[in-house]
């Protein structure tokens, strides 16, 4: 089985994450970039999906040039190799033409199944996986909290508020993880010697057959018109108990819906 | 505080990495409540193994991480920073496998380092005795050889992983003068006694470990018979390194707390930081630290480069755990009575700090090597 994990490099949600002033953009370079950290659970499955039943496990992150540390950790945990997207002209890009800069590397590489975390720690849109499966013209298996493949036959459960869905579909597919499927492995120190042998291929959008026109900041169907820090955490609401604090906050829960 | 390293390759970045993720979810974590319960976590050793981190000075032929010293030392300063008695106990493993490594022949190596280096078992070091410790040549640990090999007999004392370990390197007296031995754990006769009950470092079990007319093979005794007590100081300087490092990460650790309380804490209006006698108390911290730091690296860098390098082996040693003894007692300090009590961890970074000062050579003896070779009048 052709497995393709997409993997995407965030800003470490331990540091201060900021946006550019100039184009409204992430700041790269303000935070430390690791690995997103559902998309350690898609490639564990990948990896999983593999050793049970043969195949191959593609690493492919769309990012800058230092997105290759997110790539070497992902070879290191012992996937096979790796496709970087990375080209100036997709700085900006929002969801939809990230998806569609995504789908074109896809097709290229080839695959049978396509694994990724179900959102990211950055933009956290969550609709990847539906925008993908969508240009790639196959199945959409998403927020899977287990996988199981028999043949070219996929079934997942689909978490859900009342507990979970069968979902099944034919192969090719595409399928997003969320973390309750797997505990994902630590590297090794032999996973990450491997690695330094492991084929990384970079293609610009060029070699992706991407128009230049459709992706970055310019194609953006969303704009981000203006950002502000988030406002300093107001003074709680204090419930009075007089005789019917239970009732209050209660009613309080239930307004922010925790209950 | 993420320490700002220089390491000499990607891949030893990535292995720095690794080993902090391992330490933030899967060492630090526990500490304290094992050390409380006295709880050895062999299973943590058994995660490094797997990780390939219990043989990474060692050749990759049998099973190593062909890494320099440079880059190990960091390794385990960085487990201890997280908790003293894994990195003390990688420190330990990684000496026990040392004389096997470098004086066994061609076959020992073939035959026991790739199990040894894997991951799946543990080693400890048999060298003191009860009323041997300093003067190591005074031990009566005594090997009989016969046709057939030797039977030895002794007791053996403070050995760190005594009871729980997989396999022994054993010193022991000989027809012809000290000489060196691999003994597995299951060899019949040995036995352990119980563990010691220690001022800190409680999850790391220290015992007696007995040969009571224990057999051993030829293929057991590892070099030349005779040769025991050099191969026993060749692989104490590369142990020496190894506290050092150890004590390094755990000052780190004890600086880390009490610089975070520092800032935070608020008396007669200000942080108690920018009251000159804390503040300073806190930049002789930082700078014993790093000093300890680069003259272990230095001396790392020597023997990575093959050159001679005990002496500084040993001042490294000395340094670096009388700085951690310092620093870990100023920390207490700094948290005044928070720091004396178990909620916080430095009043136990201090009593784990203690025993840098003892083992692998107590801080006198180190003065000793170092006086010698000052008294030689050779290279330092």
């Amino acid at each position: 089985m052709n497995i393709v994990v997409c993997v995407k490099q965030v800003p470490d949600t331990a540091t201060e994450r900021k946006l550019r002033s100039d184009d409204k953009t992430l700041d790269r370079d303000a935070a430390d970039g690791v690995v997103n950290e559902l998309d350690e659970y898609a490639v564990e499955e990948a990896l999983r999906l593999k050793e049970a039943h043969g195949g191959e496990v593609t690493v492919l992150t769309m990012g800058p040039a230092k997105a290759t540390d997110t790539i070497r950790k992902a070879l290191a945990m012992g996937a096979d190799k790796a496709v970087h997207l990375s080209d100036d002209a997709l700085h900006g890009s929002d969801a939809l033409s990230t998806s569609y800069a995504m789908a074109q590397a896809l097709k290229k590489i080839g695959f049978d199944l396509v694994i990724l975390g179900s959102e990211s720690t950055d933009a956290r849109t969550g609709v990847l996986a539906a925008m993908l499966a969508e240009r790639l013209g196959a199945p959409q298996l998403t927020l899977a909290r287990k996988v199981e493949v028999d043949g070219s036959a996929i079934v997942i459960e689909r978490i859900t508020d009342y507990g979970y869905d069968k979902v099944e579909a034919t192969l090719p597919a595409v399928v997003s993880v969320v973390e309750k499927i797997n505990e994902p492995r630590y590297p090794s120190f032999k996973g990450i010697m491997a690695a330094k042998k492991k084929p990384v291929e970079t293609l610009g959008i060029a070699d992706a057959s991407v128009d230049a026109s459709a992706v970055g900041l310019a194609a953006a169907y969303s704009e981000v018109a203006e950002f502000s820090a988030a406002p300093p955490r107001a003074a709680g609401t204090v419930v009075k108990d007089e005789g019917d604090g239970g009732a209050k906050a209660a009613d309080f829960l239930a307004s922010k819906k925790f209950i | 505080m993420t320490v700002d390293r220089i390491l000499p390759t990607p891949e030893s970045r990535d292995l720095i990495e690794l080993v902090r993720e391992l330490v933030a979810k899967e060492v630090a974590p526990r500490a304290a409540a094992d050390e409380a319960a006295g709880r050895f976590p062999r299973e943590l050793f058994t995660l490094l193994g797997s990780s390939g981190l219990l043989g990474l000075p060692y050749p990759e032929e049998h099973g190593g991480g062909a890494q320099p010293y440079e880059v190990y030392l960091q390794v385990i300063e960085e487990l201890a920073a997280g908790w003293l008695a894994v990195g003390l106990g990688l420190s330990v493993h990684t000496l026990s496998c040392f004389p096997v490594a470098a004086y066994g022949d061609e076959e020992q190596r073939a035959a026991l380092l790739p199990a040894m280096l894997g991951g799946e078992l543990l080693g400890a070091y048999c060298l003191s005795e009860p009323q041997s410790g300093s003067d190591a040549a005074a031990m009566t640990t005594r090997a009989v050889a016969d046709e057939a090999g030797f039977t030895v007999d002794g007791v053996k004392a403070w050995t760190t992983h005594g009871g729980v370990a997989d396999f022994y390197t054993l010193i022991a007296r000989t027809g012809q003068g000290i000489s060196c031995f691999h003994v597995p754990a299951t060899a019949e006769g040995l036995s352990f006694g119980a563990r010691e009950k220690k001022m800190g470092m409680r999850s790391s079990p220290t015992a007696q470990v007995r040969f009571d007319a224990v057999r051993l093979g030829r293929d057991a005794l590892v070099g030349a018979e005779g040769e025991g007590f050099r191969i026993a100081m060749a692989a104490l300087d590369g142990g020496r390194l190894g506290i050092a490092a150890c004590a390094v990460g755990l000052a780190q650790a004890a600086f880390d707390a009490a610089s975070a309380y520092a800032r935070e804490r608020r008396q007669f209006g200000s942080r108690i930081v920018d009251f000159q006698g804390v503040g300073f108390m806190l930049a002789d911290m930082a700078t014993s630290i790093e000093a300890a730091r680069a003259l272990y690296l230095s001396a790392a860098r020597l023997r990575d480069a093959g050159r001679p390098y005990g002496t500084r082996a040993a001042m490294a040693k000395l340094f670096a755990t009388d700085a951690c003894m310092k620093v870990t007692t100023d920390a207490v300090q700094v948290l005044g009575g928070y720091g004396y009590v178990e909620e916080f961890p430095v009043e136990r970074y201090m009593r784990e700090a203690k025993v840098l000062q003892i083992v692998e050579g107590t801080n006198q003896i180190q003065r000793l090597v170092i006086g010698r070779a000052v008294g030689k009048g050779t290279d330092l």
